[in-house]
């Protein structure tokens, strides 16, 4: 199966690879970093909200004058701040871990393939991402900063931005590239690829995660790639699709052409945004599957109700996203619309959950780390997609629209669930990618940690929104009701950076085991999933004879088997 | 001012529709809770009594897919109960069933801008002047075409006067960017969109003193783009306008 190869230079090995493998963990260390930053971002953010006006300990000496004053945050910078902590995390962060690290590192794995469909396609798609990083953080040092209009860049607003708008767009059109090529990739490497005997319903649930994420970035980033295109000409070519007419901005008239719509960024913007969302948490719940089924010892329950609702979830996701616009002017038909597609894709959610928490029944539970982060994902998942209902039915949404309550909303669902995912994803496929153990105790400190903290971040959110404190303030203690709810914010504040410190024990357990001697066996969990049956850490081509697939993804205590679990390559009865 | 009681949950509701918007919020918090905590009682549960030890290996197939079915069209059927007995109606109510003439409205246009909210009352005439954007000016912020009689006996202010017991409707626009208008205590929030008027109505049932946000991010002075509700019986109300209209000199 390994190919013959002449031996490659370092920078063909390690730089400019087409190996999925050096290519998922490029990517999986790029968007550490960026997530890290992002974190960094939302630190500073955190220390204003919390002493509004108090110069920022530690960095605030080291900042700019358009950032600081005397070390106390400005609020240009804190638009900034909020606008690139979400864009980073968002597309810097979540979506190249989940779809570039662990996709391209696990699935042609666990199909049995030797690499990707497209090889060089891959490599291109990593570097369009790291091109678009670059560009997006390096709009921090023009003079007028970096974007500062939301993650979501509405118009007029962006419009009228400074430079760092335009390089938001300029780095958008790089990681939508990115993501489209790596899109297709995926799709065609998933049909096409698949070891003998690995039918479609003998695919891991992570696979087949990772499969409908691939067609929600094909089909739904073109929308806003088209978008940023239509803004940036807006910004630079004199052009009104966002603007109406009769804009005056600080006086003076605006000098555009006018008869356009701020509300036709918004459709094209959430028409990718919503299923973004999906796209953010599919990975992950593949992850939790994978960790799951290994740890319990037996079958997932009701896969094929999973794999149904996958594919129904991926569908509909294309049906709800002006959810986020009901505050728009919209009136009862239209809204009602939406209510309904909102309350109908919360089911498939509720079953995935709800057949993950089923899978626990009859099982044989271990704990080790990753079927911490797993466990941990189900309630805290289970918070976010609730926290969803107030926010789907429009007329609770009146009072918690873009409150503090949608922030803690979504965090919930990519903090302590998509995060919990990937780190859940890193201790249990370390052994296999590394050829190295990480330290049981050290992860189990970072667990319980980062579980408190996370906690301590997001729940106060939920009662800040309800007390109607809303979002993207500089200085929320402008109005009495957020001052009343200041205590909420310390909390908030405080969690944040013990999460910060929480981090540590992993980083130091990244060092602690690539220093270790002793190495992992090839399928240290015993687990049945065709990636256990590479050498450990897989060369390339990955596996010495091509994989052959006799059964099922999860076939764990299989009465009568000699094992407690039969993996899916093993012709047994033989 | 009389310090309204504010804390960690909804703040004070004076607002007639206000008691249906909390009511739902509360009921949906109830049937998440519901959920939440027969999910974790259960993943607790398991998680004791299947954790690995000797001697207990896992089931290969123990449920059956009847459980699920119940749990599933339960929450559906909630959903659904919540989204036509509740949720539609009063969304209905709010954003379309807007009070009869004959309910002597007061009607107001709200302009928003960076980073100030403008009101404009119509004056004694009932009418509005006409107003057009070529005419913004430091001193004529709502942008009045002073040839225009309508005009005359405008009302322009910075904070937002409504009679308690009467419904209000407002017009809302902007110069510049989306804004939101946002009162809590009123349990209202409309975006306020460029090129776009914006209808909306609300009534206050008891007096005091408020504030109004901003909760659309647009710009520098997002964060403090805020201005007073003053919300006075009928009376109170009517004698603030004649204020206002001597102070026009009329």
């Amino acid at each position: 199966m390994s190919e013959a190869h002449a031996e490659l230079g370092f920078l063909r090995k390690y730089v400019f690879s087409t190996d999925h493998k050096v290519i998922g963990i490029q990517y999986g260390i790029t968007a550490l970093v960026f997530l890290f930053f992002g974190f960094c971002l939302m630190m500073m953010m955190r220390w204003q909200l919390a002493y509004p006006g108090e110069p920022i300990p530690l960095v605030g000496g080291l900042l700019g004058e358009t950032m600081v004053d005397r070390g106390a945050m400005l609020p240009n910078f804190y638009n900034q701040l909020g606008a690139m902590h979400g864009t980073i995390m968002v597309f810097m962060g979540i979506v190249p871990l989940a779809v570039g690290a662990f996709g391209n590192y696990v699935v042609p794995l666990q199909i049995g393939a030797p690499d990707m469909a497209f090889p060089r396609l891959n490599m291109a798609s990593y570097q369009a991402f790291v091109v678009g990083g670059v560009v997006m953080l390096v709009s921090f040092l023009l003079p007028g900063g970096a974007a500062s209009s939301g993650w979501t860049s509405y118009a007029p607003l962006a419009v009228f931005a400074t430079s760092g708008q335009t390089f938001w767009l300029l780095g958008m059109l790089f990681l939508i590239a990115s993501s489209l090529l790596g899109g297709i990739n995926f799709i065609v490497t998933i049909i096409h690829l698949r070891a003998d005997g690995l039918t479609f319903f003998r695919l891991p649930f992570f696979v087949w995660s990772q499969l409908v994420t691939a067609f929600l970035l094909v089909l739904a980033f073109p929308a806003l790639q088209a978008a940023a295109i239509l803004q940036a000409m807006d910004r630079l070519a004199g052009t009104s699709f966002f603007l109406p007419s009769g804009l005056v901005v600080g006086g003076s008239a605006v000098a555009a052409a006018g008869g356009g719509s701020p509300l036709l960024w918004q459709h094209l913007f959430w028409f990718l945004a919503h299923p973004e969302v999906y796209v953010l948490i599919l990975p992950g719940m593949g992850i939790v599957a994978e960790v799951i089924a290994v740890n319990t010892r037996k079958p997932l329950w009701g896969y094929k109700p999973m794999v149904y609702s996958l594919l129904f979830l991926g569908f509909l996701s294309f049906g709800v996203w002006a959810h986020h616009m009901y505050m728009t002017g919209m009136g009862t038909t239209m809204s009602t619309f939406f209510q309904i597609t909102t309350m109908i894709i919360s089911i498939p959610s509720v079953i995935i959950l709800t057949c993950l928490v089923i899978s626990l029944w009859g099982a044989s539970i271990r704990f080790p780390v990753p079927m911490l982060f797993a466990l941990a994902f189900l309630p805290m998942f289970g918070i976010g997609g609730l926290t969803g209902l107030p926010l789907g039915l429009a007329a609770p949404d009146a009072f918690l629209h873009d409150s503090y309550y949608v922030i803690g909303h979504f965090h919930y669902v990519v903090a302590p669930g998509t995060i919990f995912a990937m780190f859940a994803g890193i201790y249990h496929w370390w052994p296999k990618a590394t050829g190295r153990h990480m330290n049981e105790t050290l992860g189990r400190i970072h667990f319980w940690f980062s579980f408190l903290f996370m906690n301590g971040i997001f729940m106060p959110m939920m009662f800040e929104g309800m007390a109607g404190v809303s979002r993207r303030l500089f200085d929320p203690t402008i109005y009495t009701h957020a001052e009343a709810a200041h205590g909420l914010t310390i909390m908030t504040s405080w969690s944040a950076w013990g999460l910060a410190l929480a981090q540590i024990p992993f980083v130091i357990n990244f060092f602690w085991s690539m220093r270790k001697e002793e190495r992992a066996e090839e399928n240290p969990w015993q687990a049945t999933t065709l990636e256990w049956a590479t050498p450990t850490p897989p060369p390339h081509g990955n596996f010495v004879e091509t994989p052959v697939v006799y059964r099922g993804p999860y076939e764990y205590s299989v009465p009568g088997a000699e094992r407690d679990f039969s993996p899916q390559f093993v012709k047994q009865g033989g | 001012m009389n310090e309204p009681q504010y804390g960690w949950w909804l703040p004070p509701n004076v607002s007639a529709h206000g008691d249906d918007i909390d009511l739902m919020i509360n009921l949906i918090h109830w049937f998440m809770l519901a959920l939440f905590v027969g999910w974790s009682i259960f993943i607790v549960f398991c998680l004791i009594r299947f954790r690995a030890r000797p001697g207990h290996a896992a089931v290969y197939e123990p449920i059956e897919a009847r459980f699920n079915r119940w749990l599933e069209v339960g929450v559906a059927a909630a959903e659904a109960v919540v989204l036509i007995a509740f949720a539609m109606p009063v969304w209905s109510k709010i954003k379309t069933e807007f009070p009869a003439t004959n309910t002597n409205p007061v009607i107001v246009r709200v302009i928003g801008e960076q980073f100030k909210w403008l009101f404009h009352y119509p004056g004694r005439d009932g009418k509005f002047g006409k107003t057009a954007a070529e005419y913004y000016a430091d001193d004529n912020p709502a942008g009045l075409d002073f040839d225009d009689d309508d005009g005359i006996d405008d009302i322009t202010v910075r904070g937002l006067h409504i009679p308690e017991g009467r419904p209000v409707i407002a017009r809302l626009v902007t110069k510049d960017v989306i804004h939101s208008f946002k009162i809590p205590v009123m349990r209202i929030t409309q975006d306020v969109v460029p090129g776009m008027e914006i209808p909306i109505w609300f009534e206050a049932k008891s007096t005091g003193e408020f504030q109004i946000g901003c909760a659309q991010l647009c710009g520098l002075g997002h964060y403090e783009m805020k201005a007073k509700l003053t919300i006075e019986s009928p009376q109170e109300f009517q004698r603030w306008l004649d204020e206002e209209h001597s102070a026009l000199g009329l």
